[in-house]
């Protein structure tokens, strides 16, 4: 969040009505007025009740004095969608992006645009019933005011900075600030409003500097870590050493007497202390004396992937054309091979933190407010107005930007630990997370998986079947009122936590590869539909178990479709191998979706593609030695193309794996920022070789308890180690519908650096992460 | 309760403070309300906290309040403004040289510190130096974040 838009919602108080009154703005169209001292009666904190997102008004609101502000349901997590939004907005309204001021994720203020997630935000706002269709009804209101004040029709009108002009005489105008004094939309969004054409875009598709930036440079920045609210304690959570573990008994005593008042809350298996100062609460923590249960013994960790076969599971198809037994038998040369993804984190730099104020305790009349870095404001009010036993409409949570999440990691359990520690002690709470208390007991890892994958090739070299079965493993997940235990906090305090029920899998009805379950190279037939998968072919049968999960999961960036991808690019290249064809020439032969290919043919002609089959003739079997692997991908199966070249260097005495190039082409539709997504796709590309190379969660089976407690524990790529050459390409029709952009990249990483190693070596990496132990295991093996 | 002054962004301060322990950067974050540095990790192992102490690139989240005191501390906020950014906030600037930008004390400081005692350090020197001790960007913008200190040493900002 912006220092102005904060200021914006300081000033918002408990109300929008006042706060657009108290910025100055005309109330043009507040939505629900009508409703609303109806409303307040029953709601003290929103007296405006819902923000309903079919109205203009609800999105929209232009001052006499020219100032437009704007509300949306989607969040800036450093990923540059804020200054997005308000390039779209000076857009489509033709209006200076000084004059525009966004609030966006901030419940009853802003539309509920559900979660800031997988990769859905340009789809959102870009499309039906999002904020450009808001735009385009005010536009096309806002011209037709124009045309009566003018008295000319809305063909003879253009529009510049905010202001409407006669074409044939520019000393004719009206301001927006003019048209709508005194007066209110009052419209629905119009879903045939036209969006401007993109060939007349003067804003998007350019590389506006990030509006966030400049106060982050120099320190003003206020995230989430930095809200201050008058009154504030600071609260410590205190949780159990052992997984599962429930609380025997606490000694209160134990941090009698310490500086800063410190207060014990004890709720079922949640336990906190608060104090006036973080330093305070952080001794009082330690020092707090609590008796646990043993637990459950975990899976042991060594034996994990067996473990994970082994439990009954709830199955589903992806795709199954029923053939595929019979077509094994066919095939003149059969492939296959396994792969193995574990639990990461997502590790965010900061630990989460959020700071919360419930007052009056609990019921009807009690109010919280919570300041929180959730990818779901909504969402996170519904479900912790459940644990607080306050109503939804009582609970206000605004967003403040926290540092990168990467997903669903700790920041909605940290929101629940703050609001129950506030409820607790009645006075406002912050809490922000020791590492160990992220990495052990605050966060959603993303979860391990095991793919095995089998493929027959007929006489010519070309695949004829693919089969894959995949094991995942679930528990918990985002912020639910119908599942408060989908969080770590809200199963502490004693609702349930939701894991798969074991069912058998029943044939699909629809090809629905949002999971990248199914490879690029199949056809996608399910029935009598349309084939909806990108290559050709037909014998095809994806299987996906999946099983409670010992530790809670949660979406991570690329959720499933990192480790699906790792393991089905990875096989097309095992197969490649085997018929000793090129690695993208195979690829090619198999495809038949034409942006996927043209991605493929980007990448590989700005890495310099070295066309051949792997492994590289004449590298010798010690020493350093080079190579080139490639990946591509249909992100979520429909939502953004992407392809992959990684260069290594491996040193095969010592095991070392160093990525000196990766160059990525992605197609996400015209980009809205160019710069803002080459930003995004070297994130991506050097993210994923940290997950690749790095990033495991381990942990000690007998003593039960998680041994990734920080960054020693759980290494990733730290400065002073080489960082690859990064190159992207960007494809993308001016007039194609915009398709995600922030996963595509992270997606391919380790398959392209496993395909390397292979180029390289001739070994082949199936285990992620790529660490020389690893290695020299594959080569011995 | 003792208290012990310092020199803050170039502002004399006295904080008072029960525990000679308490370190340096939840007085910064409480006491003076100031942003730029921050917690990661609470262990010297990422870099968030950083914050200079008499020009040297120290981590505020393990330096007790007794060993700052008497000395300068200078934080990201202390070196420019948005309206008036150093030359370094500059270069990141231009280089929209973050993702999230919370762990940006760490690259920048100590890439100031190394930078302004050998002026026209090259990539790999200016690479080398923060490699000296952990140091992190979890959004992976290494790549602009290394392209901003160099243009910041070669001056080319």
């Amino acid at each position: 969040m912006t220092p102005d838009a904060y200021a914006a919602l300081k000033k918002a108080g408990s109300s929008r009505r006042d706060f657009l009154r108290g910025a100055g703005v005309m109330i043009i169209g507040f939505s629900m007025a009508g409703k609303a001292t109806k409303l307040a009666a029953q709601s003290p904190i929103n007296p405006t009740g819902l923000v309903d997102a079919t109205l203009v008004d609800s999105w929209l609101a232009i001052g006499a004095d020219e100032s437009i502000t704007a509300y949306s349901g989607k969040c800036e997590f450093g990923q540059g969608f804020e200054t997005v939004q308000y390039q779209l907005i000076a857009e489509e309204l033709s209006a200076p992006m000084s004059n525009i001021k966004l609030i966006f994720c901030d419940t009853g203020f802003t539309p509920d645009q559900g979660v800031t997630s997988g990769s859905q935000s340009h789809l959102a706002e870009f499309g039906p019933g999002g904020l450009r269709q808001a735009l385009d009804t005010a536009r096309d209101a806002l011209l037709q005011l124009a045309s009566q004040q003018l008295d000319a029709p809305v063909g003879q009108l253009v529009v510049q900075n905010g202001v409407v002009y006669l074409q044939s005489d520019s000393t004719q105008w009206v301001t927006y600030g003019q048209l709508v004094q005194g007066t209110r939309f009052n419209l629905t969004l119009n879903p045939n409003a036209v969006p401007k054409n993109p060939s007349q875009y003067t804003i998007l598709g350019t590389s506006v500097p990030r509006v966030d930036i400049p106060a982050k440079a120099t320190g003003q920045f206020q995230y989430v870590q930095n809200v201050r609210v008058r009154g504030m304690l600071h609260g410590k959570v205190v949780r159990s050493p052992i997984w599962g573990a429930h609380v025997v008994s606490v000694d209160q005593s134990s941090v009698a007497g310490m500086p800063g008042n410190p207060q014990v809350v004890v709720n079922n298996d949640f336990v906190g202390v608060v104090a006036d100062t973080e330093w305070h609460a952080i001794m009082a923590a330690a020092a707090l004396n609590v008796t646990w249960s043993n637990a459950d013994p975990l899976p042991s960790f060594s034996g994990l992937y067996d473990y994970m076969q082994q439990q009954a599971s709830s199955d589903s198809y992806t795709v199954n054309s029923g053939d595929t037994a019979q077509m094994l038998q066919q095939a003149v040369q059969v492939v296959s091979a396994q792969y193995l993804h574990p639990y990461q984190m997502h590790g965010a730099i900061a630990s989460s933190c959020a700071v919360a104020d419930v007052q009056g305790g609990t019921g009807a009349n009690a109010t919280a407010k919570i300041w929180s870095a959730t990818q779901g404001v909504y969402p996170l009010r519904d479900s912790v107005a459940v644990v607080l036993g306050i109503p939804n409409g009582n609970v206000r949570v605004t967003f403040v930007e926290g540092s990168g999440c990467y997903g669903c990691n700790g920041n909605d359990n940290v929101s629940f630990d703050a609001a129950l520690l506030s409820q607790a002690v009645g006075a406002p709470v912050r809490v922000q997370y020791s590492r160990k208390d992220e990495n052990t007991a605050g966060e959603n890892y993303g979860p391990a998986h095991v793919n095995k994958l089998m493929a027959g090739v007929d006489k010519s070299g070309q695949i004829i079947v693919w089969t894959s079965e995949a094991w995942t493993l679930s528990k918990g997940g985002r912020p639910s009122a119908t599942a408060p235990g989908n969080i770590i906090t809200g199963a502490l305090v004693g609702f349930p936590a939701p894991v798969p029920t074991p069912s058998a899998a029943t044939a699909p009805k629809t090809f629905a590869n949002n999971s990248n379950t199914a490879c690029n190279y199949v056809t996608g037939v399910v029935g009598t539909n349309a084939p909806g998968g990108t290559g050709t072919i037909a014998s095809q049968q994806v299987l996906v178990h999946s099983i409670p999960s010992p530790y809670f999961t949660g979406p991570l960036r690329s959720p499933e479709r990192l480790q699906n991808t790792f393991a089905n690019e990875s096989f097309m290249d095992e197969i490649a191998a085997a018929v000793k064809a090129d690695p993208v020439q195979f690829r090619l032969k198999h495809l038949k979706d034409q942006r996927l290919i043209a991605v493929l043919n980007a990448a590989t002609m700005a890495a310099n593609w070295d066309t051949r089959p792997s492994p590289k003739p004449g590298n010798a079997s010690t020493g350093v030695v080079t190579g080139r692997g490639v990946s591509c991908v249909l992100y979520e199966g429909n939502n953004g193309y992407c392809a992959l070249v990684a260069q290594v260097s491996v040193d095969q005495d010592a095991g070392t794996i160093t990525v000196t190039s990766l160059t990525a082409s992605q197609d996400s539709g015209p980009p809205s920022n160019p710069d803002g997504l080459k930003n995004q796709m070297e994130g991506g590309a050097l993210q994923g070789m940290s997950r690749a190379l790095f990033e495991e969660v381990k942990w000690n089976d007998r003593a039960g308890i998680i041994t990734s407690t920080d960054w020693t524990s759980y290494p990733v790529f730290q400065w002073g180690m080489p960082i690859p050459q990064l190159k992207t390409v960007l494809l993308g029709p001016l007039n194609a519908p915009k398709l995600g952009a922030g996963e595509c990249t992270i997606t391919l990483v380790g398959s392209a650096i496993a395909n390397a190693v292979f180029d390289a070596t001739g070994v082949r990496m199936r285990r992620i992460p790529f660490t020389s132990a690893n290695f020299l295991a594959a080569k011995g093996s | 309760m003792a208290a012990y002054s310092l020199t803050v962004n170039g502002n004399a301060v006295s904080l008072n403070v029960d525990d000679p322990n308490t370190p340096l950067l939840y007085l910064l974050q409480e006491n003076l309300q100031l942003n730029g540095p921050k917690f990661g990790c609470g262990l010297g192992q990422c870099g968030c906290c950083t914050v200079l102490l008499d020009g040297q690139p120290i981590r505020s989240c393990i330096t007790a309040i007794s060993d700052s005191a008497g000395h300068a501390v200078t934080t990201i906020e202390g070196l420019g403004t948005t309206d008036n950014p150093h030359p370094i906030q500059q270069s990141f600037i231009n280089q929209q040289a973050m993702h999230c930008g919370y762990c940006l004390s760490g690259p920048m400081l100590y890439g100031k510190a190394f930078i302004d005692q050998n002026p026209g350090a090259t990539s790999d020197q200016i690479l080398a130096a923060l490699g000296q001790t952990p140091l992190l960007c979890r959004c992976h913008s290494h790549s602009r974040m290394l392209q901003a200190l160099v243009n910041y040493a070669q001056g080319t900002i």
